[in-house]
């Protein structure tokens, strides 16, 4: 059924759709309006055969679903930035666990200074925690992802990210075409766990390992991500066959027929990339894209055939390794092999807007082979460069977000460091 | 006991009723042939561990009540290492470990999944020690207590941080030497006037159920367990456990010094429903904090040869006094 529909509703109609049995809630933008909208199809009736709980805290929240899961019920909680690094011990253990739990990310930055707007901090500092991430592009797919998420997770006994730009798509009022639940029920059969606390079969679970097989677990953690580069594929093309429309999957390829400069992202953006594909194409410029649907497990052959070809890659992306550069580019680097140069650019930190001109930008300068392997899109770099300056002259580290804002606003923020007040 | 059963039979110095001279129903869970033996021999305690016969007895005695129809949650610890390493158990009760830190908002999950899928005869015991639930997984814990979720989460008590080497927790007692509260400078061990009372937090919450329990007193301790696993909603049984590694004690002495701190005053067996006391147990010997401090080497520095830390004695007595009066436990005239 077609629905005018904010983002966070059409997940929460969507994951009601899963029927879910333990929801575990806690407040933190921008997830907030999905626990919000199921909580309220918990209460009215709607969502029935589901336990609503409101937790303590992010850790709390991850670990009532892992006692849900282990418990033997299908269960969903989401969280974003902060939320989930308070959560982050949980997190890796409910993969170690092996436990089917679905979560939306709500993608924000992570502080300090504390911001609540969109980039994708959050879901790059627990990427290697076992669990499966998959990228929205759109609120259709969206709520489409959550639906395949917990086939996914069933299928394989291991958690399932389903990371969502955070306002961009959380917010944003778009038109969601949502199944219905004879559908989503004869594509999610119920939760089955393969292992759970039964006092007719007490099995212990989550003993400690020592070094004598350790090794051998944390292998076969790996290979369950290299099994679910077959099932994330397989599962989209069932979604496709019973709904009737793509989404998800591994990688998606745009216009990157003859292409010279491919543009690799993750999540929303990959929208005005397309738009700013098209324009160059119309103008006669060989650019294409490629949006990555997964990248827990990486898609490194998929990626790598779907790059091939190309003179140059650009990796958008909006997360900063400090000291480094960026966590999609290094990836991006693993699966060219040093085909060609990968570029990194990164972007939308803190909600940033990414404007098709500052792309086209990006784009143009690639073609002139005058892109450095790392730039910060719009970078206002005489502030940047008036803190470096005032940085070196004090070799003070200190309070970096006030000193900017004084740059930015001169004459309205005043302060005096202590050490200035010596002199 | 029975009512005809009015003389109290004791065998001196260890203050316990011999089960033979019990009603068959009376005796306890662990005097059973049927017990469940929830944690079964083979796991690797140290001699004299408090914590594996208290989590024991209290399994066993829920394990009765439920007619096996439970699951245990436990906390990171010395009671999850010492029973579970790879590939063996010693655990008879289906078991789920998960992190120090979480395990009552675990607990919470396995009831909430019981509930859902229909096994409503099905109960939830947590468990960790004082580390677990008074420190790291105090959040977590404050959270099923406001909820009333039905869990039964049992805090064993032995002080310390004894599975990483004996390190002040928040229950350590006043002027107790830790690996982190040393027995050097002007004011030696635990620093005086800080530390938590997990019970009387958990009474706060106005719980349905909060008991303190102890090792030495199994008949005692069973019938709270049995009790709390009558009731529905958020209960909390606070059991005192000594550890012989961080206490310094001997491992023959377990039971002694359990049994000390409640004669002396200082660890109050007690009862609370929905936030207020409904029984105590009374003290039957009253004796001074000395004898149950003196065995111990976590507190050898107040009985230096010759330098007796009289003051500080005095202090922990005017402890173990303030609890006999808050909660009447020599109720005839015995103060």
């Amino acid at each position: 059924m077609l629905k005018q529909i904010e983002g966070s509703q059409g997940m929460a109609e969507a994951i009601a759709l899963c029927r879910p049995q333990v929801i575990c809630a806690y407040p933190i933008t921008p997830q907030t309006h999905i626990v919000e909208g199921l909580g309220a199809m918990v209460k009215d009736g709607r969502l029935s055969g589901c336990e609503y709980i409101n937790v303590e805290s992010e850790f709390g929240a991850m670990s009532v679903a892992i006692g849900a899961a282990a418990g033997g019920a299908r269960a969903y909680t989401a969280t974003a930035s902060q939320g989930l690094l308070f959560m982050a011990e949980a997190v890796y253990n409910a993969a170690g666990l092996g436990l089917p739990i679905v979560m939306t990310l709500g993608n924000r930055a992570i502080g300090a200074p504390i911001n609540i707007w969109n980039d994708h901090s959050d879901a790059m500092a627990l990427k290697d925690a076992g669990w499966i991430q998959l990228y929205a592009e759109t609120n259709q797919e969206a709520a489409d992802l959550h639906i395949q998420a917990f086939r996914i997770a069933e299928d394989l006994s291991c958690p399932v990210m389903v990371c969502v730009d955070g306002f961009i798509l959380t917010h944003a009022f778009e038109r969601v075409d949502l199944p219905t639940q004879a559908q989503v029920d004869d594509f999610l059969p119920p939760y089955r766990p393969v292992q759970r606390l039964d006092p007719a079969n007490p099995y212990s679970i989550g003993a400690m390992v020592g070094p004598e097989a350790f090794t051998e677990v944390r292998y076969l953690a790996h290979q369950k991500m290299i099994d679910a580069l077959d099932v994330i594929p397989r599962v989209a093309a069932e979604f496709e066959a019973a709904f009737g429309r793509a989404a998800g999957g591994l990688v998606r390829p745009y216009r990157t027929e003859g292409a010279e400069t491919l543009v690799v992202a993750l999540g929303s953006v990959n929208g005005t990339i397309k738009d700013v594909v098209d324009a160059e194409r119309a103008a006669g410029r060989a650019v294409g894209s490629v949006s990555i649907g997964a990248f827990r497990p990486f898609p490194l052959a998929e990626l790598n055939a779907a790059l091939a070809g190309a003179r140059r890659v650009v990796c958008l992306e909006k997360n900063l390794a400090p000291g480094l550069g960026g966590a999609l580019a290094s990836n991006v680097r693993m699966a060219l092999r040093g085909q060609a140069p990968v570029h990194t650019v990164i972007a939308g930190l803190g909600g940033r807007p990414i404007t098709r001109a500052g792309i086209a930008g990006v784009l143009a300068a690639a073609a002139q082979d005058a892109l450095d392997d790392l730039t910060f899109l719009d970078l206002n770099r005489p502030v940047v460069e008036a803190q470096l300056l005032r940085a070196a002259g004090l070799r003070e580290s200190g309070p970096i977000a006030e000193n900017l804002l004084k740059a930015l606003n001169p004459g309205r923020v005043e302060r005096v460091s202590p050490r200035r007040m010596q002199e | 006991m029975t009512e005809t059963q009015k003389v109290r039979f004791y065998q001196t110095g260890t203050h316990t009723v011999g089960n033979r001279l019990m009603e068959a129903e009376s005796r306890t869970v662990q005097a059973s042939p049927e017990r469940s033996n929830a944690i079964t021999s083979g796991h690797r305690a140290c001699q004299g561990c408090g914590e594996a016969l208290g989590a024991r007895y209290a399994l066993d005695a829920a394990m009765r009540a439920t007619g096996g129809r439970m699951v245990a949650v436990n906390a990171t610890g010395c009671l999850e290492v010492f029973t579970t390493p790879y590939p063996e158990t010693s655990w008879q009760v289906a078991w789920l470990h998960s992190l120090f830190g979480n395990a009552p908002a675990v607990a919470t999950g396995v009831a909430a999944a019981l509930r859902v899928t229909g096994q409503h005869d099905v109960r939830v015991v947590a468990q960790g020690g004082d580390g677990g639930t008074t420190d790291i997984g105090f959040g977590c814990l404050s959270g099923l207590f406001e909820r009333n979720d039905d869990v039964l989460y049992i805090c064993y008590d032995n002080e310390a941080y004894m599975n990483t080497g004996v390190q002040r927790s928040s229950a350590t007692p006043a002027f107790a030497r830790t690996a982190t509260t040393p027995a050097t400078g002007p004011h030696p061990g635990n620093v005086a006037g800080t530390g938590k009372n997990l019970p009387r937090i958990a009474m706060a919450h106005e719980i349905p159920y909060v008991g303190t329990a102890s090792v030495a007193d199994l008949h005692d301790l069973e019938a709270k367990v049995t009790r709390a696993m009558a009731i529905g909603g958020a209960r909390y049984i606070h059991i005192h456990v000594p550890c012989p590694l961080g206490w310094g004690a001997a491992a023959h002495d377990t039971i002694r010094l359990a049994r000390l701190a409640v004669e002396s005053g200082l660890f109050p067996l007690i009862e609370a429903e929905h936030g207020e006391v409904t029984a105590v147990k009374p003290i039957r010997r009253r004796v001074p904090v000395e004898d149950y401090l003196r065995p111990q080497k976590r507190f050898a520095h107040l009985f230096r040869p010759g330098h007796e830390d009289r003051a500080t004695l005095a202090a922990i007595q005017a402890t173990a006094d303030a609890n006999i009066r808050r909660y009447g436990l020599c109720p005839e005239g015995q103060e």
